[in-house]
């Protein structure tokens, strides 16, 4: 199986183009710019060597030697996205994309943000190629991500607060595509994840899908085989599609995402699509048909998690797609959980994880242990936890669950060799 | 013929356009909404655009938005909706009515459903805003069965290729999008909208509607000069939001139109 979504963009029966007719040229024109270059040699070698040079590729594959003890299970290595430039892997998206923008003339650069990672990889590439960069960011979102909202304007991007609906990532789309219908002329809009119409799943997979490649290639070199699982957070969908993707057609490796569980299973107080308990039902949301998060009369449902990365209603349509046929697992991890991992990886590696890439570390505390030391896991880290330390401080101080002699993790739940 | 078509034969067989106000059902409660669409219909609507508020209007600009915001402060359903048409139609008015939808609702719904319980309330025909003609075939196929309309959008960044295919899967009339962007007043209509009308009527006989910043008296009597029917939507809904819930809005939003619409129009149509 290729795994190529048809012509008009759709896995099965997810993706398509659900926009208004004012976005549909400029969609047939960024779908023809982006196969001109997908398979042109050329442009792939700018792609790679911007990434090596500017953003630091390759990054490492790490083998957690003393959390996957302490476990007593699976081997896990971390696919260390934290280390890439900018502090996650949105940038290799941000490259690719910014690549394609000038090769199409486009001067003026849209982008929407929730953990603001997107926002400021953006603001990185315009910087890097003298581009105009506005950002679009829920009111929410710029209060829990301060640090990335001086981080864009530091690289000369307009931050513009989005004050509708829950005030976070859906929100900052909606004001993105506003007003890309209303300068389709100039303006290239860059989107961070796997998500919206057509080309942008397909396109932004195939840029994050270096992930995945680096990492089959470094597991191979250091163990001669496959790993036995795969586990990545999942929001949009962009880094967990990156790297599960050149792996889809090694069946014998097991692939779960890791969506948003947040603090219970009713509607609003989650981001997890494929809860069909708690809400998830297909449906079209800006530009695609996906699992949703939707109230009875198809009234999108406001969404909650501890990461502002994870926290949106839909679901890039791939996931979906390989979601229905089984290829793909999908488990939840509370805030709760997130934000004991936050603390476990930062104590037993040295690795403060993304609050995103907590769920992924979250999940893997109850994964590892189920499996053999001869078994191994590659973990996605997507990014790197320093956006979040104020948040988390704030968190753990209101709770005063700050463990303050620092000698035992006991009430992290994990078990010292 | 359904009550579109009528309605725009008879409009022309005068020579004259017609006007299309849309407001957004359950602004601020389905009981004024019902109110108000007998206040249009009154008022010389040729066709009434019936919105169905939906929490992501990406096509809508801020007056529409807010609209959208006040209406779901309480459950509203498409359900619901209907059986306000329904009401409508059961005070003997005629005027052509369409539903003005994001798709996600609709889809929700159940897209046979709605035509089904659609053609029973009395509703004309069916606008879906991010319904593409590409995605379109499944629901114009539904929709066709039942004798529904399914108007479609033309924008001008439509090539010739894309306004062909739109026209071939409209009917009742076509939607010309005046210029690129979301919805919201302007003070004047862009040249656009006049190029896409002419670009348009090489591909179908269908009558031509112009939306999107018409706002004025001055603005409709343009319009009409080169299309079918002009779309008057943030004006009347930006007023609608000012009055507020309160016991003179369908007075006041009478007194509006009156003035919004040029005398040609009102003249005629209030017997
Ligand atoms: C570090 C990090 N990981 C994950 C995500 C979630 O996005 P996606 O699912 O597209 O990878 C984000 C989004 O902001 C992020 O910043």
């Amino acid at each position: 199986m290729n795994y190529q979504p048809n012509e008009r963009g759709y896995w099965g029966e997810f993706g398509g183009r659900f926009v208004p007719e004012t976005l549909m040229s400029p969609l047939e024109e960024l779908t023809s710019a982006y196969f001109a270059v997908r398979d042109d040699a050329e442009f792939q070698t700018e792609f790679l060597q911007l990434l090596r040079d500017f953003s630091g590729r390759p990054t490492p594959l790490f083998y957690a030697k003393r959390w996957s003890e302490s476990l007593g299970g699976a081997r896990i290595y971390l696919k260390r996205e934290d280390l890439g430039h900018t502090g996650s892997h949105k940038i290799n998206n941000a490259v690719g994309q910014i690549l394609l923008a000038r090769r199409m003339g486009k001067k003026r650069i849209i982008a929407e943000t929730g953990a603001g990672q997107h926002g400021v990889a953006t603001a990185t590439v315009c910087a890097l190629f003298g581009l105009e960069c506005v950002v679009y960011m829920g009111t929410e979102d710029m209060r829990r991500q301060e640090l990335n909202v001086f981080r864009m304007r530091l690289m000369g991007a307009e931050v513009r607060g989005v004050d509708s609906g829950s005030r976070t990532l859906k929100d900052a789309i909606n004001e993105a595509l506003r007003d890309w219908v209303t300068n389709v002329d100039s303006t290239y809009y860059l989107l961070g994840s796997a998500l919206g119409p057509h080309p942008y799943p397909l396109m932004v997979r195939d840029f994050q899908s270096v992930i995945g490649k680096e990492s089959r290639e470094q597991f191979l070199e250091k163990n001669g085989e496959l790993p036995t699982a795969l586990v990545a957070c999942v929001g949009g969908g962009s880094n967990s599609i990156g790297l599960f993707h050149p792996f889809l057609n090694d069946e014998s490796v097991r692939m779960i995402g890791v969506e948003a569980g947040g603090k219970g299973n009713n509607l609003g107080e989650h981001a997890a699509r494929f809860n069909k308990a708690g809400g998830g039902k297909i449906g079209v949301l800006q530009g695609t048909k996906s699992y949703l998060l939707q109230n009875d009369d198809g009234q999108i449902a406001l969404t909650h998690s501890i990461s502002a990365g994870l926290d949106y209603a839909s679901v890039g349509p791939e996931h979906a797609f390989l979601q229905s046929i089984g290829r793909v697992e999908y488990a939840m991890a509370m805030d709760d959980e997130a934000l004991k991992a936050f603390q476990i990886l930062s104590q037993t590696e040295g690795i403060i994880p993304a609050l995103e890439s907590s769920h992924a570390i979250a999940h893997l505390l109850k994964l590892a242990p189920e499996m053999s030391p001869s078994q191994t896991i590659i973990c996605n880290l997507s990014g790197r936890g320093d956006k979040d330390v104020n948040q988390v401080q704030e968190m753990l101080n209101n709770e005063s669950q700050i463990n303050k002699t620092g000698k035992t993790m006991a009430d992290s739940g994990i078990k010292m060799a | 013929m359904n009550r579109i078509t009528k309605k725009f034969t008879e409009l022309k067989s005068q020579s004259r356009s017609g006007f299309i106000p849309f407001i957004v059902a359950g602004d601020p409660n389905l009981e004024t909404t019902k109110e108000l669409v007998l206040l249009l219909a009154e008022s010389g609507a040729s066709v009434i655009e019936l919105g169905v508020p939906f929490s992501d209007p990406v096509a809508d600009g801020v007056t529409i938005q807010a609209a959208a915001e006040r209406a779901l402060l309480n459950p509203i359903s498409v359900k619901d909706i209907l059986r306000m048409v329904a009401e409508v139609r059961a005070e003997e008015c005629e005027t052509p009515i369409i539903v003005f939808s994001y798709f996600n609702p609709i889809l929700q719904f159940g897209l046979e459903r709605f035509a089904v319980e659609a053609v029973k309330s009395g509703v004309d025909g069916i606008l879906v805003t991010d319904l593409v003609p590409e995605e379109a075939e499944e629901f114009r196929t539904i929709l066709t069965a039942k004798s529904m309309s399914l108007i479609m959008l033309a924008a001008p960044t439509s090539s010739d290729e894309r306004l062909k295919k739109i026209c071939e899967k409209a009917s009742g009339f076509v939607y010309a999008v005046s210029r690129a962007g979301v919805t919201g007043a302007r003070n004047e209509t862009s040249g656009d909208a006049k190029t896409l009308v002419e670009r348009l009527r090489k591909f179908t006989d269908l009558p031509i509607a112009v939306g999107f910043g018409i706002s004025t008296a001055a603005q409709i009597t343009e319009t009409c000069k080169y299309a079918d029917g002009a779309v008057v939507g943030s004006a009347i809904v930006a007023e609608i939001g000012r009055l507020g819930d309160s016991a003179h809005l369908v007075k006041g939003v009478r007194e509006f139109v009156r003035k919004l619409l040029p005398e040609e129009f009102s003249a005629d149509d209030l017997h």
